[in-house]
């Protein structure tokens, strides 16, 4: 798998580290109440087809990206800095 | 036997060779199979079930039979193809699954037995007594079944990995590979071409005809001339590209030793490569598939396009009476071969009524092989057709049921190949593999122009897709047959009749399996074992689910292949881990004062990746525990000196860091003044305790972070996070800094004296109070010193950049070792800590919470933070919960250990009992007992009462007081002083 970085471009998925879902970017605020917690920490999808998720440049530049891609095809459909995204 | 005159080896480079200790002698570029052929070894190994005798079937990577062992010791390689393994001078071969002997091998009695392990026979057979599976059936069916085996020795063998990126990554050099890399290479593409084989070539060095008026392998000799010459064509031979995989990615095994005497002087064995290609061309070829029918394995039986191949590239004729069987043209071109070198052609069998006349050959249209006889070689063969049945005395049959594609790699991202009905065979889907196009013979183009025409057209496409501008390039002049068959999967007739050679798979196995209802081709194979091990389908899995679609009564298409996986071949997982083995896969993280304290004897023990002193022992100390208690007292009572390098520090810098630290810490940091030092702790956002640590303030937007060893990694990443994806807007930066500080604690009562020689201002104890901070001079390096302490004594850690860090240590032991002290271990400082009722990851060790950790009170009322809401969670706060506590034995001898469980003293110890549990223990020195931290159930409300430890692991029972977790100095009045 290759996932281009938007500092560094195109790299193999091994400088990656993997966080999950880009949703963990919209953190509800302190008093938004147990369900919105709940789904914020707990609650993922699974879906067959597009997702965006959180990867870590660990092995590169220390940027956090956000990658949008199919499940299906494994298509890599873009990518952004996640300091530019919002879930 | 050897034709003189034929082949592309070199005559007059002889080698010799022992198989099973008899020696022989070959010539450079033979195969073992070749060479054994050229001596008249037909019996080269047994079968995997039956142990029935077996010969050569194939002249490439798909030989299922012929699988041998090479070397012994830690250089053993089992079940090496004959087929691919090249002849050297001293090479050492044994045959495998038979005893005593290859020629007299006692488990053939299994052939006898054979009605007893059909399909799924053991499954059927081995059902009861219940008991004996593990003692008895499981161990004889390991013994008689199987293949090679490994030494049990070490691998002394290197393996590589390498990485290689390309424009156009062309798999397999054939006519079609050759062509489409000539047409990139002139266009100026970037171009890897790669050949499982030694030399390239493909099927144009095992067959006659003609390209350019030319020999076919003296044309694909001057491709290969003009390829080497380009700096942008890069050919690798004997590597198999094996997997195709995300985005371009495919997976190579490059065999750089096998074939060379000197194996391991120098080079490696294998080495793994990662080719990354913008677009590939697929040139993989076909497989010639042979025809079921009875007692077709025997050894003298090979598919008709290795015959040719060992008549034509390596000179052989594999016997002095060939017969051919096939239902195609293609197989009338052995036919011809043959008879052009002289060999002495017994009949060609064509199953087709309608088959075209070959002249000079005894001709039996409409005939079909039905059986053969023999020992432990073929002797004849019976021919059926409608007049009835004919013997044939033949030592060599060849047969042709047609020829498969090998579309395998396009099927490695879940593409499914398509039937062609008039090829009878599978070809592959376009675009099944992003980037991949399929040209030639494994496309189902299987005349040498075809090959040639899809070769160029394959590459300019890619070309075309890359924006490079595609080159003119002629088709050259090659046969254009066209491709006829009639299908003929098994000949029908009594007797078993086999499919997949390697695994003993026949006929009747595959319609056993569709009575039994296993009739999904997946189901069959799994139950039939057809299709498994090296061979992967490459021989068997056409014909198979051929006969599966006709016991079930469905069409081939319908039926389906099973799914091809990688690896194409076999690849070891030596060569699959290169690079990730010892300290490949673990490096080791080295302090500055590491030679130093190696150079004191002191034990070392692995902190994550870092290595960190357990104790450093005296002459005359002969048990560790000496050593510890002696450390523990430098620092109680003098000075101790202990490398704190590897806690991770963080420099944090900006107008927002402070806000930063608020937000990920539970407490407040923007109160902190520059100059001063806090404790904070961090929760995950589940409310958890993720790790704890000092925070400096270096200034008004600089601070410095220091986090524990092990998760020094993990809060970085955290704080990223933080940073760039919750709070992009704020002006904040981070960077590791933990290897370019050198970091020692100072601690213990004579610790001002021991800085004092080396900072060149001495200490004001007025200026530096407890959790101060500031920069100093270190002889005359600009360094940082913290007054914190993790012993609970007066403490200090000073920081100089990592170069001066090896002689600031030797400089800071020898001024304690003056006053009394010296350096002490892990096992001193974990006493020290635990003695004061400090945590680690032993009690944060990813389930409690602060309150847990009776730091509630840490997480701050007046701000949000990293965690907050979910910490305050009812069953996180509620009463019952295990809270930390101090233990100490009721008696001063008592035993505590860690990971031992509490109940009441009462109480049975049971899992419906458990009250809690032990996480670290120690014995302390300056208390005279040992000690634990444990969480209780309510435990800070149950100081003063007595429970019961008890380890079941080791058998110990202790009665304890819980107590405070602070063991000593409660005030703490000496880290203050």
């Amino acid at each position: 798998m290759r996932i281009t970085c938007p500092h560094c471009g195109e790299r193999d998925h091994r400088e990656f580290y993997y966080k999950g879902h880009a949703l963990a970017l919209d953190r509800p605020a302190a008093d938004a109440g147990e369900a919105a917690w709940d789904d914020y920490v707990h609650l993922r999808e699974n879906p067959a087809g597009v997702t965006r998720d959180l990867w870590y440049h660990e092995g590169g530049c220390g940027a956090w990206v956000v990658v949008t891609r199919s499940t299906l095809t494994h298509k890599v459909l873009g990518t952004e800095p996640a300091s530019e995204a919002r879930a | 036997m050897r034709i003189e005159g034929k082949g592309l080896i070199a005559r007059d480079h002889r080698v010799s060779f022992t198989f099973d200790g008899v020696r022989y002698s070959g010539f450079e570029g033979d195969t073992l199979a070749s060479a054994l052929l050229a001596n008249d070894v037909r019996l080269v190994a047994r079968s995997f079930k039956y142990h029935r005798p077996r010969g050569i079937l194939t002249a490439g990577s798909e030989e299922p039979n012929a699988l041998v062992t090479i070397g012994s010791g830690g250089r053993q390689d089992p079940n090496v193809r004959a087929t691919v393994q090249e002849l050297y001078d001293g090479l050492e071969a044994r045959s495998q699954n038979r005893w005593p002997s290859l020629e007299f091998d006692l488990l053939s009695v299994n052939n006898l037995a054979a009605p007893f392990f059909g399909a799924g026979f053991y499954y059927k057979t081995f059902m009861w007594p219940r008991a004996f599976w593990e003692k008895l059936y499981e161990p004889m069916i390991r013994k008689a079944a199987g293949l090679g085996a490994l030494s049990g020795q070490d691998n002394v063998d290197r393996y590589e990995r390498a990485f290689a990126f390309c424009d156009l990554l062309v798999i397999g050099a054939g006519p079609a590979g050759l062509m489409a890399a000539l047409v990139a290479g002139r266009a100026g593409a970037d171009v890897i071409l790669a050949d499982e084989d030694a030399r390239m070539g493909g099927r144009l060095l095992a067959e006659t005809y003609e390209v350019d008026g030319k020999p076919g392998h003296i044309w694909a000799e001057e491709v290969l001339a003009e390829l080497r010459a380009m700096d942008n064509v890069r050919l690798m031979t004997r590597t198999t590209v094996a997997g195709a995989y995300d985005h371009g990615t495919y997976a190579a095994l490059e065999r750089v030793s096998h074939h060379r005497a000197d194996r391991g002087a120098g080079a490696p064995l294998e080495c793994y490569w990662r080719i990354v290609a913008r677009r590939s061309v697929l040139a993989a070829g076909a497989l010639e598939r042979p025809v079921a029918f009875r007692d077709n394995d025997r050894p003298g039986i090979m598919t008709a396009g290795a015959v040719r191949a060992y008549l034509n590239r390596w000179g052989v004729a594999p016997g002095k009476a060939v017969t051919v069987f096939g239902n195609n043209d293609d197989a009338h071109r052995t036919a011809r071969d043959l008879m052009a070198a002289g060999v002495h052609v017994a009949a060609l069998i064509d199953s087709r009524h309608d088959a075209p006349e070959v002249d000079g050959v005894h001709m039996i249209r409409g005939g079909q092989v039905c059986g053969s006889m023999g020992g432990r070689g073929l002797e004849a063969i019976t021919v059926r057709r409608a007049s009835g049945e004919e013997r044939i005395q033949t030592d060599c049959l060849a047969m042709s049921g047609g020829w498969n594609p090998s579309v395998h790699l396009t099927c490695h991202m879940n593409g499914r190949p398509e039937w062609r009905r008039d090829i009878a065979s599978f070809v592959p889907v376009p675009g099944a593999i992003p980037g991949l196009r399929a040209a030639g013979a494994c496309n189902g183009a299987f005349s040498t122009a075809a090959c040639l025409r899809e070769g160029i057209a394959m590459a300019a496409a890619a070309l075309e897709d890359l924006g490079m501008k595609v080159p003119e390039v002629a088709t050259p002049d090659a046969e254009d047959t066209p491709y006829a068959l009639e299908p003929l999967w098994a000949v029908p007739g009594k007797g078993r009749a086999w499919l997949d050679f390697q695994n003993d798979v026949t006929v009747k196995d595959v319609k056993q399996a569709a009575v039994e209802n296993f009739r999904s081709v997946e189901h069959m194979k799994r139950y039939t074992t057809q299709g498994m091990a090296t061979d992967q389908g490459k021989n068997s899995n056409v014909a198979a689910l051929a006969v599966l679609a006709d016991a079930t009564g469905r069409g081939i298409p319908e039926t389906g292949t099973t799914t091809f996986r990688p690896p194409y071949s076999p690849i070891a997982i030596a060569a699959l881990g290169a690079g990730a083995e010892g300290k490949g896969f673990q490096p080791q993280r080295f302090t500055t004062s590491h030679k130093a304290t190696v150079a004191r004897g002191a034990p070392m023990i692995e902190a994550g990746l870092w290595y960190r002193p357990s104790y450093f022992p005296k002459p005359g100390e002969t048990d560790w525990r000496q050593s510890c208690d002696r450390e523990v007292g430098y620092v109680r009572n003098a000075v101790g000196v202990a490398d704190v390098s590897t806690l991770g520090k963080v420099d944090i810098q900006g107008a927002d860091a402070a806000k930063l630290l608020d937000f990920a810490y539970t407490n407040m940091f923007s109160t902190l003044k520059v100059g001063r030092v806090r404790y904070g702790l961090m929760l995950r956002e589940d409310g958890h305790v993720m790790d704890d640590g000092t925070t400096a303030r270096l200034g008004e937007d600089h601070f410095v972070m220091t986090t524990t060893t092990a998760a020094a990694g993990e809060v970085m990443k955290h704080l990223e996070f933080v940073t760039q994806g919750l709070r992009p807007e704020w002006d904040v930066s981070l960077t590791s800094v933990t290897e370019q500080w050198a970091q020692f604690a100072v601690a213990g009562p004579k610790a001002r004296e021991v800085l004092d020689g080396v900072l060149d201002t001495p200490l004001d104890p007025t200026e530096w109070p407890f959790m101060s901070c500031g920069a100093v001079s270190v002889l005359g390096v600009a360094g940082r010193l913290f007054r914190i302490s993790f012993s609970g004594e007066q403490g200090y850690e000073i920081a100089v950049p990592a170069r001066y860090g090896a002689s600031l240590f030797d400089i800071l032991v020898k001024r304690a070792e003056a006053l009394g002290g010296g350096p002490y271990g892990m096992e001193a400082l974990n006493v020290l800590r635990i003695e004061k009722g400090f945590i680690t990851h032993s009690e944060i060790h990813g389930r409690t919470t602060a309150y847990d950790i009776g730091m509630g009170g840490m997480v701050s009322a007046k701000k949000d933070c990293i965690g907050k809401t979910m910490s305050q969670r009812p069953g996180l706060e509620e009463s019952g919960r295990e809270r930390l506590v101090g233990l100490k034995p009721v008696g001063r001898d008592g035993r505590l250990l860690a990971g031992a469980h509490i109940y009441r003293e009462e109480a049975e110890p049971k899992r419906t009992n458990d009250q809690g549990y032990i996480t670290s223990v120690c014995h302390s020195p300056t208390l005279g007992h040992m000690i634990g931290l444990a969480f209780l159930a309510d435990g800070p409300a149950r100081y003063g009462e007595i429970v019961k430890m008890v380890d079941g692991l080791r058998g110990v029972t202790t009665l304890c007081e819980v107590v405070n977790p602070v063991f000593f100095d409660a005030d703490g009045g000496r880290m203050r002083g």
